[in-house]
């Protein structure tokens, strides 16, 4: 007997999947406002009204930059890393491995997501420095900035398939919220790493989250560390949390 | 007589969970088109059975079959639906997106109006998931099992929650899916569910499969008429009347599982002529499991 097999298309799946993961997370406010608007509240008091009362517009610029950094890590930790570990709960995931779904539409849709979410705070972030901060920067260092931004979402992708990985939902955004913040400030997102006491400044290139400022400011036009080096820590950051993470699926789904 | 094709099957799956054994050297085979109901008590390892052929759980030894091929490759899982006891999609999704989702999973998915009307959820096509009631969800679940226009349908407690009216018309959708050849397998806590819709009922006692049987088949195994009635005579006494197999107190009545009921009946009535409320019925499915599932234990 001939049979023709008809196939759907993976194209469409990936590219649906991923557009509803994202429209399923800007939805839901208790994500959507806190990671769109924190960073950009932030970046404003700290970046743009406090320092122009001493007289000076240079934080609105270097702020730019690590803000930006600081505001693409929180989908990637919330929405995938919570939002994972919330689906495994309710045996969605289950459902899903169940289904005729690709198994790796659902996690390529969640780092989409993730950089797409990444990519509307560098505009919101990016036009109010342009707009309040005066920030001038080339053309092509707009495009830099906003690629490394992006693409930066993709080690903390990494970290939050972890975290979801292994924690139980409501310990999940405890967990995030733990080291989300602290490892944002140490690594000098907030604050420039050099304000610190000597013995936090070498702390900070242990955290993932120092590297993408560096690759951030350098992109900015800051000459701040070593960014080969950054870009070789992240991809093994990425690797390491990937691996680990990995591990933890299978012992979930094959026990 | 021609037996429909084999679709799925397991092949002396035996499943341990640490110490435990949950599905012990378990074989049955699922034909096209027909409809299969699993039943037996909590932890017998229907769930087990169920989760070997989504490809969620793997055998410890044995094997399963979906469609010729391991349940875990995707090709086979595209010729089937599931609904599980338990998974919530997301909340902020519409019910249309949803069921879009899914059905793109699917070579050939109903279109997207088809599958709401069958599950009854037209009205609500641009509600959110959260936002619908238990029931509504249910639907929707189930919504995402029929959409790709399965060849088997695995529906784990489809019904668990759904008031009798919302049960009933669950059965007619799924006797409708019948009709044009789809076959079911589902697990159910009501007998009476796998006595409506069932053509066989595989019965599941401690991971082993202790009957399968049709529903009246399973029925007769145990055989008797049931009698219920109300009395002031003692239990002992009751067991002690010719063609008496059980009696079982049920609040102010009393219910006898008996054989030659003709004989039987003159002596019941000479011995409490005040004997009141007395039906005579066949014997319920439910009965008959609990007394096969204790000459099992």
């Amino acid at each position: 007997m001939n049979t023709v097999v008809i196939r759907p298309s993976m194209a469409k799946i990936y590219a649906l999947e991923s557009w509803l993961a994202f429209v399923q997370v800007l939805r839901a406010p208790a994500f959507a406002l806190p990671t769109l608007l924190f960073p950009l509240a932030f970046y404003a008091l700290f970046g743009l009204v406090l320092p122009t009362r001493i007289g000076s517009m240079a934080p609105a610029h270097y702020l730019l930059a690590t803000y930006g950094a600081f505001a693409a890590m929180g989908p990637a930790l919330f929405g995938f890393g919570v939002g994972l570990a919330m689906e495994q709960q309710m045996g969605w995931l289950a459902l899903k491995r169940a289904s005729p779904m690709p198994i790796g539409a659902y996690f390529a849709s969640k780092v989409a997501m993730s950089m797409l979410f990444a990519l509307c705070t560098t505009l919101l972030l990016g036009t109010t420095a342009v707009v309040f901060g005066k920030v001038h920067m080339e053309f092509s260092q707009w495009l830099q900035l906003t690629a490394v931004l992006v693409l930066g979402a993709i080690p903390f992708c990494a970290l939050g398939l972890l975290i979801g990985s292994i924690a139980k939902a409501q310990a999940a955004v405890a967990v995030v919220n733990l080291i989300y913040l602290p490892m944002s400030v140490l690594s000098g997102l907030w604050m420039p790493v050099k304000m610190f006491p000597p013995f936090m400044q070498d702390l900070a290139p242990m955290l993932p989250a120092y590297h993408f400022g560096v690759l951030a400011l350098n992109a900015a036009g800051f000459k701040v560390g070593n960014p080969g080096i950054a870009l070789l820590a992240l991809i093994g950051f990425t690797l390491g949390f990937a691996a680990l993470a990995l591990y933890a699926q299978r012992r979930r789904w094959s026990p | 007589m021609n037996t429909p094709p084999v679709i799925a099957r397991w092949h002396e799956a035996s499943k341990r969970f640490g110490a435990v054994l949950a599905l012990n050297r378990f074989s049955l085979d699922i034909h096209a088109g027909e409809v299969l109901a699993v039943l037996g008590p909590n932890g017998a390892g229907k769930t087990t059975a169920l989760g070997l052929l989504t490809g969620l759980i793997r055998a410890s030894s044995g094997h399963t079959e979906l469609f010729g091929k391991d349940p875990a490759s995707i090709e086979a899982r595209r010729g089937m639906g599931v609904m599980l006891q338990s998974a919530d999609p997301p909340d902020t999704l519409t019910v249309a997106e949803h069921i879009l989702l899914f059905s793109g999973y699917y070579a050939q998915p109903r279109a997207l109006a088809e599958t709401l009307d069958m599950a009854q959820l037209t009205d609500l096509a641009q509600r959110r998931y959260g936002a619908l009631s238990g029931g509504q969800q249910r639907r929707l679940q189930f919504a995402l099992a029929i959409c790709g226009r399965p060849q088997l349908l695995l529906v784990d407690e489809p019904t668990t929650g759904l008031d009798v009216e919302a049960r009933r018309g669950f059965w007619q959708v799924l006797r409708g899916l019948v009709a044009q050849g789809t076959a079911v397998v589902l697990t159910t806590h009501y007998l009476e569910e796998a006595d409506a819709l069932a053509d066989r009922v595989a019965l599941i006692q401690q991971g082993r499969l202790v009957a399968l049987d049709t529903p009246l088949g399973i029925k007769s195994r145990v055989g008797g008429q049931c009698l219920r009635f109300r009395s002031n005579l003692g239990e002992q006494l009751l067991a002690q009347l010719p063609g008496v197999l059980s009696v079982r107190r049920d609040g102010s009545h009393l219910e006898l599982r008996a054989t030659e009921v003709e004989r039987l009946l003159p002596q019941l009535l000479a011995a409490d002529p005040d004997l009141r409320d007395l039906t005579i019925s066949a014997q319920s499915l439910e009965n008959a499991v609990v007394d096969l599932i204790k000459e099992a234990a």
